[in-house]
């Protein structure tokens, strides 16, 4: 059956595409947050902050960046336990499919919403007056990134999807993700933490795939954080999809 | 009953439990002949939902073995997947999607050509032309499980598992899917059925196996059932109308002329109308 993976996967992430342009409320509230919180910080506490940067919008939009992805991954969770509550997971499963087909659409589905989401973000941060030289490579850079930092949150998201008994469970898991980049360079630069925070600051993911993304927006060598974000996103993915795989072995036999 | 040189159904000693608590299956065994309406009844709880969970290879038995149209379930997963189809206990239907849009998925899905034709030739057989491009999510109950029971008639499998396709229906739509299940078996394909209402499984099947505790603990027509435990007696019995007739007559539609009462036993399938 595996011969029909490719078409099957299109035609189910045809099928969840539909959902998302016929929702479009979805990428609204997902892009809600963080430009609220873009504005918050750069019209209101931005001028307080001393970041060290020119311009506050530049400093921060990376972390932002990382917040839509991370609100926007609970409604991948949430389309995946609406589908299995339904029963439609079910009729998929029972059909002669390829049966990895009915999960890969849910997660390029998220992969396609996010990206859209983190477009309408970017315009935002343009409008308020964020500026980059990075070249086409370094955007290609950070979009690279992004994706990778995209797909191993979705398989996150994969886990409650699958194993949440409720609406409301299902989208808890993601509240932690959205808090992660607060305690990281996201915001404000982590040499004015005190010491235990500013060690978790440091060494926890968000604080390198900033940094990197900050880097690659104004032009400076990127240094090792690249690599160390990299490792990040790919780890937690590799972990992630474990799990969400365990998970899906035993939802169907 | 037209029995085919294999059954399409074949379960032998299938046991299951969840976890290590409690044991759903404690042996169960049957065999559905090919053709005709096969109706494993049993209470809320009984293992009706996964005995079709695991012919339907959604679900492993703990041990036993199970084949559908001549292939294990556990062995041949795919060949089954090929020859059946399942309409779950809740309507598997696409909320956001048009019903035009669900059938032309799942016939997209088993990789037919002319989807549209297969999905516009459904929608007429179902009566749901006028809503076809309407979202399912403003479909009426009895609207959703026709078209739940038309994405299965796609491809023409050999077998189908409806599990309790009536549950939670008015009266009207009830009589609208009990018609479906008709046509389909008159089309030749094997149906099984899940019910815990006991009117529906005399009215809709061949053969009927109840299923209580884990097991199954009688199967056979009807008729044997009757013969099997009670012994006819004559009563003289007023023909009082059932509520569901005096439901279905003022309310209308339904097209049932009602012979009310309470003698069932006289076959009442086909006056309606067809």
């Amino acid at each position: 059956m595996t011969k029909h993976f490719f078409g099957d996967t299109a035609v189910l992430l045809g099928r969840s595409l539909r959902h998302i342009t016929r929702s479009l409320d979805t990428i609204i509230t997902t892009t809600i947050m963080p430009i609220a919180l873009l504005l918050l910080f750069v019209y209101v506490f931005g001028g307080a902050i001393k970041s060290g940067s020119d311009s506050y919008v530049n400093y921060l939009l990376p972390g932002i960046l990382l917040i839509t992805i991370a609100s926007g991954i609970s409604y991948t969770a949430f389309r995946l336990f609406l589908d299995m509550k339904s029963g439609i997971f079910e009729r998929f499963q029972s059909m002669p499919i390829a049966r990895s087909s009915v999960l890969w659409a849910h997660v390029l589905t998220s992969l396609v919403a996010n990206l859209i989401s983190l477009v309408v973000v970017v315009l935002v941060a343009l409008l308020m007056g964020f500026r980059s030289g990075a070249g086409v490579v370094a955007w290609l850079a950070v979009a690279g990134i992004l994706i990778v930092f995209t797909l191993a949150l979705t398989w996150i998201a994969v886990i409650p999807g699958l194993s949440a008994k409720s609406a409301d469970g299902v989208s808890a898991f993601s509240y932690p993700l959205i808090f992660l980049p607060f305690i990281s360079s996201a915001f404000v630069p982590t040499d004015t933490m005190p010491g235990p925070v500013r060690a978790f600051a440091e060494y926890q993911p968000v604080t390198s795939i900033v940094n990197a993304i900050r880097d690659l927006f104004t032009h400076e060598p990127v240094g090792t954080d690249i690599w160390i974000a990299l490792a990040w996103c790919v780890g937690i993915l590799i972990v992630a999809y474990i799990f969400a795989m365990v998970i899906y072995r035993r939802k169907i036999a | 009953m037209n029995s085919g040189a294999t059954s399409a159904i074949a379960a032998t000693a299938l046991r299951k439990s969840y976890g290590n608590k409690m044991e759903v299956l404690r042996g169960v065994d049957f065999d559905v002949a090919r053709g005709g309406i096969f109706a494993l009844l049993g209470s809320n709880g009984a293992g009706k939902t996964t005995v079709v969970k695991i012919l339907s290879t959604l679900l492993k038995s703990d041990s036993g073995t199970a084949s559908v149209n001549g292939f294990d379930v556990a062995t041949q997963a795919a060949d089954v997947r090929q020859s059946i189809s399942l309409t779950g206990q809740f309507a598997a239907v696409d909320e956001i999607l048009t019903g035009r849009e669900n059938l032309v998925l799942v016939a997209r899905l088993r990789h037919l050509k002319h989807p549209g034709t297969i999905a516009d030739d459904l929608l007429d057989r179902f009566s749901l032309t006028d809503a076809a491009a309407r979202k399912v999510s403003t479909y009426s109950g009895g609207m959703r499980r026709r078209l739940d029971i038309a994405m299965s008639l796609i491809g023409n499998p050999p077998v189908i598992f409806l599990d309790e396709p009536t549950a939670g229906l008015d009266p009207q739509a009830r009589i609208e899917v009990w018609q479906a299940v008709k046509e389909l078996a008159e089309h030749g394909t094997t149906v099984l059925l899940t019910t815990q209402y006991l009117d529906e499984a005399e009215q809709l099947a061949d053969r009927i196996a109840i299923l209580h505790e884990g097991r199954i603990i009688v199967n056979g027509t009807l008729t044997e059932l009757k013969q099997l435990h009670l012994p006819a007696k004559v009563e003289y019995v007023e023909k009082q109308p059932t509520l569901e007739d005096v439901f279905l007559a003022i309310v209308g539609d339904g097209g049932k002329d009602s012979d009310a009462g309470n003698d069932r036993s006289v076959a009442r399938t086909s006056k309606e109308q067809r």
